[in-house]
């Protein structure tokens, strides 16, 4: 291989002068990524409580929920964009609800098992000491899941981090938008920053959920 | 005063759990519940508490029917045990046991400190309040659900087999643990247990289940135990009744021998001398404050000057006349190589012995009142 050659491509992959200059340009990207993920997290969450509490209270409610929040994921992200361009337009409102409702369909699940876990001894326990049943449904059974909850939430936040970067193609300008604008001028420096940029978004918020499940759920620790 | 009358459950798919119960629990005392799985037991315990409601029939508390009341509320007048603990996870040990006291209504600052003097109460230490559930052992686990049973001082006490998934020497601590407590604070308890043993130990009345909730024998565990109604509850008592019926004898009424003793500086031939003037081949080896050693067997000494202490057998264990039972006097004429089972006061004193006649001598006198 010619030493040229060689230049020319490490140019190619990594255009430090480019990076360097694009710095405010990437945070104004992340801005807009990570505040649609975040809270399409955030209300797939909430709905994810509600209803995940709805199917612990009555049983028959469960397998019908986790019916259709299986059809919810399988529902290819592309398709949602486009039918809900026609109603919503190319705002962040398209991409923040296919996302909720892939976030709501993972953590509904999460929450439905954290709950139905919780050893059928602390239910018994705590119905004998006299709570009523939406109080044991707070305080003790949903507390009690929370571990399982975070965990799901993990994989919701990752996920949806990940996800995001789709919203560029409908022309709403997250991290993705690297993707498009890389590929259409064949800049592999651009596609390499918005992956890395990407992955390292995703492992930031991982880490800080794991870390606040860690804090909020003492008594789950084990002592090594 | 807890009163079945004519209780029955039949679940929706046709099993029969409770039988036409008829029962009363009287205040103060330990009614167990004993039976094999599925013989109804925790049902109609559960039937109290209303975590299971009657069929037909009805279950009265201090008279008042409990189908009458608000379930969450009659709930916490009652205090409930179970196998598992069935502790929450996420609460501290202190905040676990300050439950029930907080859902009456108590500030928080109340009810921890309540559940502090339960702590102590079950013979836990202060720091151990601020551990999780996942840190304890089993049976400081179970320690710490009496003590959440009874922080807000209910009259009642239910307990569901509260000892059955922890190993038989914390079993035991925590059964004597709970005839302390009892003796202090004289609670209304209904026990289920399928241990005939920790029934005939912990209750001052025991009802005998069968399969198909049927209410076979309901009295006190020595007529229980002496006096079987039927084959089934025979069975289900063990082969070994006789000799569980003892633990209701005290030993006292021995009569005890002075034994035939040397000291481990008693030279080899004196002891051959005590040992032919007793008229016995086994001497019992004290040392200088009277505490027993062993057993010396004459015929095994070799000439020597003195006792050689490498010599002794075990004595197998002793038991005290004042505290023990005539089970705890024969099991320790059993062991006894000599046969002889030695009597020791509350320092260790041997104060006599009893042999295998005298113990029988004493099993028939006890049989023959009961």
């Amino acid at each position: 291989m010619k030493p040229g050659g060689l230049t020319f491509h490490f140019h190619k992959v990594s255009d430090w002068a480019w990076l360097t200059g694009h710095i405010g340009y990437f945070w104004q990207l992340s801005r807009t990524h990570l505040y649609i993920a975040l809270v399409s997290v955030a209300i797939g969450l909430l709905l994810a409580l509600l209803v995940g509490c709805l199917a612990a209270r009555i049983p028959t409610t469960h397998p019908p929920i986790l019916a259709v929040t299986t059809v919810l994921y399988a529902w290819p992200s592309l398709a949602a964009f486009a039918f809900l361009l026609s109603i919503t337009g190319p705002s962040d409102t398209t991409v923040i609800i296919p996302l909720s409702a892939y976030a709501f369909a993972l953590l509904v699940r999460s929450v439905t098992e954290g709950i139905n876990n919780v050893p059928d001894d602390v239910r018994i326990a705590a119905t004998a000491m006299g709570y009523r049943s939406m109080r044991r449904l707070l305080t003790i059974e949903l507390p009690a899941a929370v571990p399982v909850i975070i965990a799901g939430l993990r994989v919701a936040t990752v996920s949806s981090i990940s996800l995001a970067t789709v919203a560029s193609l409908i022309g709403v300008s997250t991290l993705g938008q690297l993707f498009v604008a890389g590929e259409n001028t064949d800049f592999l420096t651009e596609i390499i920053a918005g992956v890395v940029i990407v992955a390292m978004w995703a492992l930031v918020f991982d880490g800080l959920l794991l870390l606040s499940g860690r804090m909020l759920t003492p008594w789950a620790r084990r002592v090594s | 005063m807890i009163r079945f009358e004519r209780v029955t459950k039949r679940y929706a798919d046709g099993t029969l759990a409770v039988d036409d119960l008829s029962l009363e629990c009287a205040d103060g005392e330990i009614t167990v519940l004993v039976g094999t799985s599925g013989c109804g037991k925790t049902t109609s315990l559960r039937m109290i508490n209303r975590l299971v409601d009657p069929t037909s029939g009805t279950i009265r508390v201090a008279g008042k029917d409990v189908t009458k009341s608000d379930p969450a509320e009659l709930r916490r007048t009652m205090g409930y045990v179970i196998q598992q603990g069935g502790l929450f996870p996420h609460r501290t040990v202190i905040d676990n046991i300050a439950t029930v006291p907080r859902l009456l209504g108590a500030s928080r600052a109340k009810a921890r400190g309540r559940a502090y003097e339960m702590l102590t109460l079950v013979g836990l230490s202060e720091p151990m309040g601020k551990r999780y559930p996942y840190q304890l052992s089993g049976g400081q686990q179970q320690r710490v659900g009496v003590a959440r049973a009874l922080a807000a001082d209910p009259p009642v006490l239910l307990m569901d087999e509260p000892f059955s998934a922890v190993d038989p020497v914390v079993r035991s601590e925590l059964q004597q643990e709970l005839q302390r407590l009892q003796a202090q604070l004289h609670k209304t308890i209904v026990f289920v247990t399928h241990d005939v043993d920790e029934a005939v130990k912990l209750g001052d009345k025991i009802a005998v289940m069968q399969v198909g909730g049927h209410l076979v024998q309901f009295d006190t565990p020595e007529r229980i135990l002496a006096r079987p109604e039927n084959a089934f509850v025979e069975s289900f008592v063990g082969t070994d009744r006789g000799i569980r019926w003892l633990s209701f004898f005290a030993a006292k009424g021995l009569r005890l021998h002075v034994p035939a003793t040397v000291e481990t500086t008693t030279s080899a031939e004196d002891a051959r001398r005590i040992a032919r003037e007793a008229g016995t081949g086994w001497l019992l080896a004290l040392d200088a404050d009277r505490h027993p050693l062993g057993w010396l067997e004459v015929a095994t000494l070799n000439g020597g000057a003195s006792i050689e202490l490498a010599g002794l057998r075990s004595l197998g264990h002793t038991f005290k006349p004042d505290d023990d039972s005539l089970r705890a006097a024969l099991d320790a004429t059993v062991l006894s190589p000599a046969g002889v089972a030695v009597a020791v006061d509350d320092r260790g004193v041997v104060v006599g012995v009893a042999d295998h006649e005298e113990v029988t001598r004493a099993i028939r006198a006890a049989s023959g009142r009961a």
